[in-house]
C-alpha cells in the first residue's frame, strides 16, 4: 500500500545529526515518570532502598494491574519523588552498572508477557492517546517506522542489520491480539523488505507523515467505539528480542541535536537515563539561556539539565536557545530572513536554509482570527478549529462528531506551530481527551 | 534600543499592580509589546516550543498597509473634487494633498481617539492585554465615510460600533459583524439626511483657511447616485464640472465618493499586497468578483428603464461605489467572513451578487456593497455551518458503514 502525505511541514532547523554512529554513556540514575504514560495511574510496588533488576516491575496501573513499569537498569530504588497530594512524580533508581535482567517466561499469554515486562506501556491507544488495557482487543495495530519530526533520528535507523525476523517474530505475536491487521508504515529509507504478517504501508510526505494518527486517518480512520493500539518499530523489534531471549532490552539511542548542541551526535544509553550524563559536554557553553527538551521541539517536554530525566518516547533530547533573555525592538515589523515562518508575510524566510529559533511564543496570545491555518498542515479530513471549539466549549457531541476519537495531541503540534493567534492547540486537544474520558468511562 | 528598554522596565513598577498608575496596566503593557516582543517562552509540556514568526500584529500592520495607497490617493482626491467645485483652472498637486490631508487628520485622529480610548477601557476593565484589532479599523471607518460627514458623528458612530458590535462579544476576534462596516452602516441609518445627499462626498469648506472657496448651492451626486436618480436609460455620469467621467477617471479614481472608496487602481494595490502576503483570502476576492459580474451580467441582459442601474455593463459595477473596497478590504476580514475554504467562496460568491441586486433593484440604496457584505456577515456561520455539517456526516456515514461491516 502507497501512501502520500500532501500537507504538512518540514522545518528546517539547525543542528541536525551528522552521521549515525553513537557513543556508549553509562547514566548514573534513571527514572521512570508516570505522567509520560497517560491514562496510567501508579501504584508502587517498591520502597525506597529495594533492590531491582531491569525488568523488575517499580508500578503497576490500578485499574489493569498486569500494564506494568519497569525498572530499566539494575541497582537500588533510590527515590520515590511526590508531588502535590502524594502524586507519584518520579521513581529513581540508582544505576549499579551490572545491568542484571529479569528473564520472563516466554510461554504465558503474550498479552500477559508483554505487560510484565513494561513494553506494553509504550503501546498508545485510540481514542484518548493512553496506554492500552491489555484486555480490551483492538480493531486493528499500527506500528510507525517512522519519524519526521524536526531534526529526528530515523527509526530505522535504530535497528540493527538483520532485524526482519525480529520484527517478523513480533508482527507475529501483535497479529494474534487482533482481529484485524497490523499495519507497518515505512519511509523511503526503510531497508528490511516487507515484513511477514504485516501489511506494509509506504509513506512519503513532510510531518506529520510519520506520526501514525495520520497514518490511521489516512487508511483507516477511527469511529465511535473502535479501538486502536499505536507503536513504533523499534517497540517492535524489542518485543522481538523479548520472545525470542526472554529478556527485556531497555537500552536506546538518543539523539542529541539542535542548535544549542555543542556538537549533535547519537548517544547509547538507557531509558530514562539522567539528563546529566545524557547531555554532559554536548550543550554549547554560551552565555545564553537554553531550554533542553526530551523529544523534538513539536512535542517534547522540557527538562533540567542538572537534575532532570530522558523522558518517554527516549529518543532525543533538543537543545534550543530559550529567548527570554532577548529584546527584540518592533519583533512584528521585522522582516530579518532569521526568522521561522510559513507565512509569505515574512517574504524572505525562504532565503535562508537552516533556522536557529528560539522558544518564545513570538506575539501575544489571541482569540482566533485568521482562518483557515491550521487546514494547511492537517493531512486529515478533520477541522481543526471547530474540533477546537468544541473542546474548549466542552461539547461532547460536537466532539464526538467533528472527529475528537481520531484525535492526539502530536498530530496538532503543527498546528499549533503556525498559529498566529498562539492557542496552545495540543494542550486543549490533551484536555479535551482527559475530559472526555473522564464522562464516558 | 537599550535605553528605551531601560526606560520601560524603570516606569514598570508603576504601571504594576500597587503602583500609582495600575489603573494603565494594560495600557502599558500594550505599549511595551508593541515596542518589544513578548518574552513569553513556550509552556514547558504539551506545546510546542517554536513557534511560526508570524502574529496578528503583523497581520493587521500589513492590512493597514495595504490600505495606504487608497489612503493618499483619498487625500489628492479630496483636494481634486474641491478644486473642480470651485471651478479652479489650475490642480496643485501639493495644494491638493495638503486640502485632502487637512480634511481627513481630524477624522483619523477622532476615530482612533474614541475607539483606541474604549478599547484601553474595556481591556483595563477585563485586565487583558490591549490588543491590536482596532489598529485597522480605526483606519478604515474615515476611509468609508463621506468626507462632509460631521466629526461628532464620527465619533458617536465609532463608540456605538466599538461597544456594541465588539465589545459586548467579547473583544478582537469575537466580532459578528465587520466594526468599520457597522460604523458606516449606523451613520447611513441613524443620520439619513446628512449622509445622503449631493454634496456631503465633496468637502465644500476651505480648512484652516486653506483652498480656494467653493460657490453656494453646488451638488454633485456620486455616478451611482447620478444613476439611480435618472429616469430611464440613464446619461453618462457627469464629474462637478460637468464633463462626462471617462472609464478611466473612474479606474484612476478621480471621481465623488467615500475617501478611500473611489480608486480602483490603488484598490487593486492593495489586493496585491494582502493576496501576496496571504494576509487576505484570494477565495473570497475572487468569488466576489465572479459574483458581481454574474449578477451584472444578468441585471444587464434584461435591462429595463424601470430600474436604471441595470444598464450599467458588469466590469462596470467595480468602477464606482465602494464594491472593489468592500471586495479586497471589507468582505475578507477573516472574523466576520466564513472560516472555512468552501465556506468562503459561498460567501464571497453570495456578496458579490446581492451587492449588485441591491444596487440595480433598489433605488432608494444607490450603493449595495454595504449591505451585502454586512448581510453576508450574519449568514457566515450559517454557511460554515453547512460546511462543517458534511465533514461530520462524512464520518457518521463512516461509522454506519463500519458498524454494517463488523457482525
Amino acid at each position: 500500500m502507497k501512501l502520500k502525505i500532501n500537507k504538512g511541514l518540514n522545518l528546517r532547523l539547525a543542528g541536525a545529526l551528522p552521521g549515525y554512529s553513537s557513543k556508549e554513556v553509562e547514566p548514573v540514575s534513571c527514572a521512570v515518570v508516570p505522567d509520560d504514560f497517560p491514562g496510567f495511574t501508579p501504584k508502587l510496588l517498591v520502597r525506597e532502598g529495594d533492590t531491582v533488576l531491569a525488568g523488575s516491575a517499580l508500578m503497576y496501573d490500578k485499574f489493569s494491574s498486569d500494564v506494568c513499569l519497569v525498572s530499566p537498569v539494575s541497582g537500588t530504588v533510590k527515590s520515590i519523588v511526590r508531588g502535590e497530594r502524594r502524586k507519584i512524580l518520579r521513581v529513581v533508581v540508582e544505576n549499579d552498572r551490572k545491568h542484571e535482567t529479569l528473564t520472563f517466561d516466554t510461554e504465558v499469554p503474550p498479552a500477559e508477557l508483554l505487560a510484565r515486562s513494561g513494553f506494553f506501556s509504550m503501546f498508545r491507544r485510540r481514542p484518548y492517546d493512553i496506554v492500552p488495557a491489555p484486555d480490551i482487543l483492538p480493531r486493528d495495530i499500527f506500528v510507525t517506522a517512522m519519524d519526521t519530526a524536526p531534526l529526528a533520528m530515523p527509526l530505522s535507523a535504530r535497528l540493527p542489520e538483520g532485524a526482519q525476523n525480529v520484527l517478523a517474530r513480533a508482527v507475529k505475536v501483535l497479529d494474534s491480539l487482533t482481529d484485524g491487521k497490523v499495519y507497518l508504515s515505512i519511509g523511503g529509507e526503510w531497508s528490511f523488505g516487507d515484513i511477514p504478517g504485516a501489511e506494509m504501508v509506504h509513506v512519503s510526505g513532510p510531518h506529520p507523515a510519520g506520526n501514525v494518527g495520520i497514518q490511521i486517518a489516512n487508511i483507516s480512520p477511527i469511529s465511535k467505539g473502535e479501538n486502536i493500539w499505536t507503536l513504533d518499530v523499534v517497540t517492535l523489534y524489542k518485543i522481538g528480542l523479548l520472545l525470542e531471549t526472554g529478556r527485556p532490552d531497555f537500552s536506546t539511542l538518543v539523539a542529541v541535536v539542535g542548535s544549542e548542541a555543542a556538537s549533535p551526535c547519537v548517544i547509547s544509553t538507557y531509558m530514562g537515563a539522567d539528563m546529566e550524563s545524557v547531555t554532559g559536554g554536548l550543550v554549547k557553553d554560551t552565555p545564553c539561556h537554553k531550554r533542553v527538551i526530551s523529544g523534538n521541539v513539536l512535542t517534547g517536554t522540557v527538562v533540567s539539565s542538572s537534575d532532570g530525566y530522558l523522558r518517554f518516547p527516549y529518543r532525543q533530547v533538543t537543545v534550543i536557545a530559550e529567548g527570554d533573555d532577548v529584546d527584540e525592538f518592533m519583533g512584528w515589523a521585522n522582516l530579518s530572513p532569521s526568522k521561522i515562518s510559513i507565512s509569505r508575510a515574512l517574504p524572505f524566510h525562504g532565503l535562508r536554509r537552516l533556522f536557529s529559533p528560539d522558544a518564545r511564543l513570538q506575539g501575544g496570545r489571541r482569540a482566533m482570527i485568521m482562518s483557515g491555518e491550521y487546514d494547511k498542515v492537517m493531512p486529515a479530513d478533520i477541522m481543526v478549529e471547530y474540533l477546537l471549539k468544541a473542546i474548549l466549549g466542552r461539547n461532547i457531541d460536537d466532539m464526538e462528531a467533528l472527529g475528537i476519537y481520531e484525535a492526539a495531541p502530536e498530530d496538532f503540534a503543527l498546528c499549533e506551530f503556525v498559529d498566529t493567534s498562539k492557542l496552545p492547540v495540543q494542550q486543549i486537544v490533551r484536555d479535551g481527551l482527559d475530559f472526555l474520558r473522564k464522562e464516558l468511562e | 534600543m537599550k535605553p528605551l528598554r531601560n526606560f520601560l522596565d524603570r516606569i514598570k513598577p508603576t504601571f504594576s499592580p500597587g503602583g500609582r498608575l495600575s489603573a494603565l496596566g494594560s495600557v502599558y503593557e500594550g505599549m511595551e509589546s508593541f515596542l518589544f516582543t513578548p518574552r513569553t517562552t513556550s509552556a514547558p509540556a504539551c506545546a510546542v516550543h517554536v513557534h511560526d514568526c508570524m502574529d496578528s500584529k503583523r497581520a493587521m500592520i500589513i492590512v493597514v498597509l495595504a490600505l495606504m495607497p487608497c489612503f493618499f490617493f483619498g487625500m489628492y482626491n479630496t483636494g481634486y473634487q474641491h478644486w473642480l467645485a470651485c471651478g479652479a483652472d489650475s490642480l496643485p498637486f501639493f495644494d491638493l494633498m495638503l486640502y485632502g490631508f487637512l480634511v481627513i487628520l481630524p477624522r483619523v485622529i477622532v476615530t482612533y481617539l474614541v475607539g483606541l480610548g474604549i478599547e484601553f477601557a474595556v481591556a483595563q476593565m477585563r485586565r487583558e492585554e490591549i490588543q491590536e484589532g482596532f489598529l485597522v479599523t480605526g483606519i478604515l471607518i474615515p476611509m468609508i465615510c463621506p468626507v462632509e460627514t460631521p466629526l461628532w458623528m464620527l465619533a458617536v458612530a465609532t463608540a456605538f460600533s466599538v461597544i456594541f458590535v465588539k465589545e459586548v462579544f467579547g473583544g478582537t476576534g469575537y466580532n459578528i459583524f465587520n466594526v468599520a462596516l457597522v460604523a458606516r452602516a449606523f451613520l447611513f441609518f441613524a443620520y439619513p439626511a446628512q449622509m445622503s445627499g449631493d454634496d456631503v462626498f465633496v468637502a465644500s469648506d476651505p480648512i484652516l483657511g486653506f483652498g480656494p472657496v467653493a460657490a453656494d448651492g453646488f451638488t454633485c451626486a456620486t455616478p451611482l447616485g447620478q444613476v439611480a436618480a435618472s429616469i430611464g436609460v440613464p446619461a453618462p455620469v457627469i464629474s462637478i464640472d460637468g464633463t462626462v467621467i471617462s472609464r478611466w477617471d473612474a479606474f484612476i479614481g478621480l471621481i465623488p465618493g467615500s475617501f478611500g472608496e473611489t480608486s480602483l487602481a490603488c484598490i487593486l494595490i492593495g489586493a496585491v499586497i494582502l493576496l501576496l502576503t496571504g494576509i487576505g483570502s484570494w477565495r473570497i476576492m475572487l468569488s466576489v468578483v465572479i459574483g458581481t459580474l454574474m449578477m451584472g451580467w444578468i441585471a444587464n441582459t434584461f435591462a429595463t428603464p424601470t430600474y436604471p442601474a441595470s444598464y450599467i455593463s458588469p466590469l462596470d459595477q467595480f468602477l464606482y461605489g465602494g464594491l472593489a473596497f468592500a471586495a479586497v478590504f471589507m468582505a475578507t476580514d477573516p472574523v466576520t467572513a466564513c472560516r472555512t475554504n468552501t465556506g468562503k467562496f459561498i460567501y464571497g460568491f453570495l456578496i458579490g451578487v446581492i451587492a449588485v441586486l441591491i444596487r440595480t433593484y433598489n433605488n432608494g440604496y444607490p450603493e449595495g456593497a454595504m449591505l451585502a457584505v454586512l448581510f453576508m456577515n450574519a449568514m457566515a456561520s450559517l454557511i460554515d455551518w453547512v460546511v462543517v455539517r458534511s465533514n461530520i456526516s462524512r464520518r457518521k456515514a463512516r461509522l454506519k458503514s463500519s458498524s454494517v461491516a463488523k457482525p
